[in-house]
This record gives C-alpha cells, structure tokens and sequence, in this order.
C-alpha cells in the first residue's frame, strides 16, 4: 500500500458539457467521492466526461498528470468503470472479462489469468470464474464487473449506481464488500448514486449536483444535517424549507400534525393540505403541500392519525418548536 | 384429438380473402420444386454425376462459391465495420451504392464488370498494357462476378449485426485500455458473428446460384468458367433431362448445407 501523502495529487476536474454540466471536483488520493442528485442532474454525464467517453470541454487531472491537455484517449486514461449494467463482455466467461484490462496491457495471457482469478476470489466470485455472464446473477455479474474494473489498478475508479437494480438483500452485503475495497484503493473513487445510504456509509465526501452543477459538496454527516437542496432532504428524509435567505432543517419526527392552528411562532407553523400518508418503520409518515409552496414532511402514530382522521385533500397545520431547527446560510 | 386443443375464443375463421392468395402463393413456390424431384429422370444421375463436364462445374462451382465467400469475409467485414462505426463524408451515398448490386440485372452487372475491368476497360486496359494480364474468361473473373454480386449481402448483414450489437462494448473496451484493433478483434467481431455466418450463408447462396453476370464477364467454358448453372443453360439447350438432374443436384447440395449450418448457426433467422 503506497503511502497517501505521496500521492497527494488525487483528482482536479473542471468540466464543461454544454447544456449538460457545468462543474468542478477535486478530491484526494484515497478519497471516495459520492455524488448524489436528481434524474438528469447531469451524474452519469460527470463519470461520463472524466473517463473521456463524453466530450467535454475543461480540464481534468489525475494523481498530477493532465488528461486533458494533450488529450489523452479513453485507453490510454486508466479509469475503471463500473456500470449500472455490468456490461460485461457477453461472450467471454467471468475469468477473461477480469482479465480483459490485463491483456491490453500486455500482461503475458497466463499470468492475466491468476490475477483475474485472484480478483475474483477478492470479491467472493472466484468458483465462478468460468461462467458466461448469462450465468451469472445480477449480483455476482456486478461482483464481476468491480474485479474488471479493480484488475488493472486503474488511477481512477468511476461506479455509476452499481448498486441500482440488485435485490436489496444483496445490494446490503455488496455495499459492505465495496465499503472494504474501497478503503484499500489508492487511487480516488467517484460513486454515482441516488441512494443516500450508499453516501452515507461509502463516501468520505458527498457531492451534490442539480441542474449541471454541484449545489453541495461536504461531508456525509455535514450533507445529511444540513442538505441545501429539496432533493437530498427528501433524500436523507429531512424537512428543508428556505425562510429569510437562511435554509432550516428539521426532523420530520419533531413535526406537530393538528387540526387547529397551534399557538407558537407563525414562522414554525404552516397550512398545508395532506397529500398522501404511507407506513414509515413503526409510524405513519404524512407527506402534506404547505399553501406557500414547502412540501413537508412528518411523523406520526397510527392513534394519532387515526385521532386526526388523516386522508388526502385533508387540510392540517403543521408545526416545529424553534429548539429543533437547524437553522444554516445558503452558500458556505 | 379434435376438441381437446384449446383455442382462443373470438378471433374467428381466417377469412377467404387471406386464405385465398396464401394458399396460391404457397402452391407457386412449392409445385415446381415438387415437379422438379418427382419429374427428374433418376436413373440418368449417376451417369451425369460420373461426367467430366459435371464434375468440373461442379468443382469449379464449389471452389468459386467458397472463394467468393472468403473474399467477402476479408473485404466485406471490414467494409461493413467502416459503415457501422466511423464517420467519414458520404457514408451514407457509400452504403446506398453497395446496395445497388441486390437490385442490379445479374447481366447489367456483367457489363459493368468488363466496362472496368474487360481488355479495353478502364482498369482493364492498364492491366494488360502494364503487366499482361486479362481477367474477362478466366476462372478468376468468375470469383469477381460472383464477388460483386454477393457481397452486398454479406456487407449489409454484417453491418447490421454491429449496428444491433452497438458500441457499448466497443466504450467498455476502450476504458479497459483496448486499442480500436484490439476492440474489434476480441469484442466487436466475435459479438457480429452471427451476422458473420448469416451474411456468409446469404453470399454463398447467391454465388453458387450466379449465373447472368459470371456468364457476361466470365464466358462459359467448361473447366475454367462454366458453373453448375451455366452448365445447365447449356444442358438445357440440349437434353432437358440432363438439365433437370443437375438442378437436382445444385438444389441438393444447397439445402444440405442450409440445413447444415441452420442447425447451429440460423435459428435467428
């Protein structure tokens, strides 16, 4: 294992996709960058630019080399990919498709060989080496697909929702297994998802994207506790309404439901129109439209929404004591 | 057995105005390879099959046939690969002029052919001014002909098969440091395969059947240009019977192959 700090120089990326992506992102060597975000948000369009496989204007610098300035092609970049897909090659067994990135760099065919086996033994898969990918389970193909990826011990390793489609059973033990991997790669890791747990428990930064751009970009804990967007907090399952220029963010446990306007600050307290109530763990979870605008979120016991007779189209007010917001600017 | 094979409820009696033509059309294509085999003068076959005359068009089909077919492989998958994965202007008035030859008259393709490469054709000439060579009436003109009117087939089925198989693969390889020859060999070729085979079938097929333009350009010599189908024009001038067991034999030999390969390699088809 090389020493971090010699690696200091992980990833310095200043990307430009025209209508697309607009955004920065730097991390270090060792880092796991998660991004998270809407659909369209421009994610796979970020992995997308900094493998090469999607031209983009800007800058993009890797472990202190410039991929961009020369150009440097795709085959040439030594990035690892792992697709929501897998895309593993359909007609070349378990064994060959790890091997396939130590072949093109001319690592003798035997010797490309033990490593893929090695690799795949890493990552619990090693009795199925010879199987097609047809064979394969979703799990055990993406399995696969991050030995492919890892074999070559690529300066740069981008997983674009890798979890996404796999039961949620084995998404868990897998996320466990990455989290472990991850941890032993030197160079810097890039993990698109629209899972918060995914960031939560893999990343050591999360970055967030809407519209092209990075909104937010902090540690998980420092995302989850004050998310700047509508979207991760729905996310990470926070209230985040935008009051005086300042966001403020509450736990949707700390909300009052009740039929009558509470007394307290005007400012903690909304009428809103319940749009719909669903099973939340050992609560019910009551998804209600403030009249000026906030989607709100709140948690409640079955007797209490039994009490309050809850249903769609019904009006409510919704209130927060003071004490349980966190109140935060807008920009850092 | 009748009434115990369930049958959907509603959709009624195929109505006459189908039944009718279908069943014409399916007599069309049927009698005449029916009246063929029961019409051919068996005991006449194995004197035929002992002839020199058949024995050297048969030869000399089957060796043109499988040259052709090599020749379209060589040429025509890389052909197809510049259709299906590079930009280059006029690409598209390209993939249009190498359909042509599936509509083209076999004969106008004949002509054609010794307009480029006939002793006084624009290729032709320098031919043989400069090294002495002349195709027209050689066995080697026959493999031109048969080339030119087969490799459309060939080309237009493999590009098919790349465009279906996508680039996908050919992005996956190339961030797995492949070079585009690397691609194409361990993933682009072996993913068009089936397209490979199919195209190949298809190109056979047409080049074992060739008979206007090899006549055209190559002539109708036995043992050097006269194929199976040109044997049988000639055959056919003379003792019908003759003909009709050569036919027999040309459409024996084409539909064990068929079934040949269609075992393995054509059930997309």
């Amino acid at each position: 294992m090389t020493s971090r700090a010699l690696e200091a120089p992980g990833l310095d990326a200043r990307l430009h996709v025209p209508d697309r992506l607009d955004a920065s992102l730097t991390a270090a060597a060792g880092d796991v960058v998660a991004v998270i975000g809407p659909n369209g948000a421009g994610k796979s369009t970020l992995l997308g630019a900094l493998a090469g496989i999607v031209p983009a204007i800007g800058s993009v610098e890797v472990g202190g080399r410039s991929w961009t300035d020369p150009v440097v092609p795709v085959r040439d970049r030594g990035v690892g990919l792992v697709f929501q897909d897998q895309s593993l090659f359909p007609h070349l067994c378990a064994r060959e498709n790890v091997a396939f990135g130590l072949r093109t760099r001319g690592v003798p065919r035997a010797e490309a060989r033990a490593r893929a086996d090695q690799w795949l033994d890493r990552l619990g898969v090693g009795e199925l080496a010879s199987r097609r990918p047809d064979q394969l389970s979703g799990g055990q193909a993406q399995r696969v697909a991050i030995a492919r990826a890892l074999a070559p011990e690529p300066a740069l390793l981008l997983l674009d929702e890798p979890f996404a489609g796999l039961d949620v059973g084995v998404a868990t033990s897998l996320r466990l297994e990455l989290a472990r991997h991850l941890a032993a790669f030197d160079g810097v890791a890039v993990l698109v998802t629209h899972d918060a747990l995914d960031a939560l428990t893999l990343a050591d930064r999360v970055v967030v994207l809407e519209d092209g751009e990075v909104v937010q970009d902090g540690t998980p804990a420092d995302v989850a506790a004050r998310p700047r967007t509508a979207h991760v907090a729905r996310l990470v399952g926070l209230n985040v309404v935008t009051q005086g220029g300042q966001l403020r963010a509450f736990s949707p446990v700390a909300v009052t439901v009740s039929p009558g306007r509470p007394h307290g600050s005007a400012r903690n307290c909304w009428h809103a129109e319940v749009a719909g109530v669903a099973p939340h763990g050992e609560a019910l979870r009551v998804l209600a439209r403030a009249d000026d605008g906030p989607e709100l979120i709140a948690d409640v016991t079955p007797a209490s929404a039994i009490e309050l007779g809850l249903a769609p189209g019904q009006p409510v007010w919704m209130s927060v004591k003071e004490t349980s917001v966190d109140t935060y600017t807008m920009r850092p | 057995m009748s009434g115990t094979r369930p049958s959907a409820p509603g959709a009624g009696r195929a109505p006459l105005v189908l039944v009718l033509p279908g069943a014409i059309a399916a007599v069309l294509l049927v009698l005449p390879l029916i009246t063929l085999v029961a019409t051919t003068p068996w005991r006449d076959l194995p004197d035929q099959l002992g002839s020199t005359v058949v024995h050297q068009a048969l030869w000399l089909s089957l060796e043109t046939s499988l040259l052709t077919v090599a020749l379209c492989a060589v040429l025509g998958t890389p052909l197809a690969w510049l259709l299906a994965r590079v930009e280059f202007p006029g690409r598209s008035l390209l993939r249009a002029a190498v359909a042509v030859p599936l509509v083209l008259p076999p004969v106008v393709a004949g002509v054609a052919l010794l307009s480029a490469l006939g002793r006084s054709g624009v290729l032709g000439r320098p031919l043989l001014d400069g090294f002495g060579l002349t195709l027209p009436y050689t066995t080697p003109a026959v493999v031109i002909a048969h080339t030119f009117v087969a490799m459309p087939f060939f080309v237009l089925s493999v590009e098919g098969a790349l465009r279906t198989a996508g680039e996908r693969f050919d992005v996956v390889a190339a961030t797995l440091g492949a070079t585009r020859w690397t691609t194409f060999r361990r993933v682009t070729l072996p993913l068009a395969l089936p397209g490979l085979v199919a195209g190949g079938v298809l190109a056979w097929a047409r080049s074992l059947g060739e008979f206007g333009a090899t006549i055209t350009f190559a002539g109708n010599y036995p043992g050097t240009t006269q194929t199976m189908p040109s044997l049988i024009y000639t055959e056919l001038q003379a003792d019908r019977g003759a003909a009709q067991s050569l036919s027999m034999i040309l459409l024996a030999v084409s539909i064990l192959v068929l079934a040949a390969l269609r075992q393995r390699w054509l059930r997309p088809l």
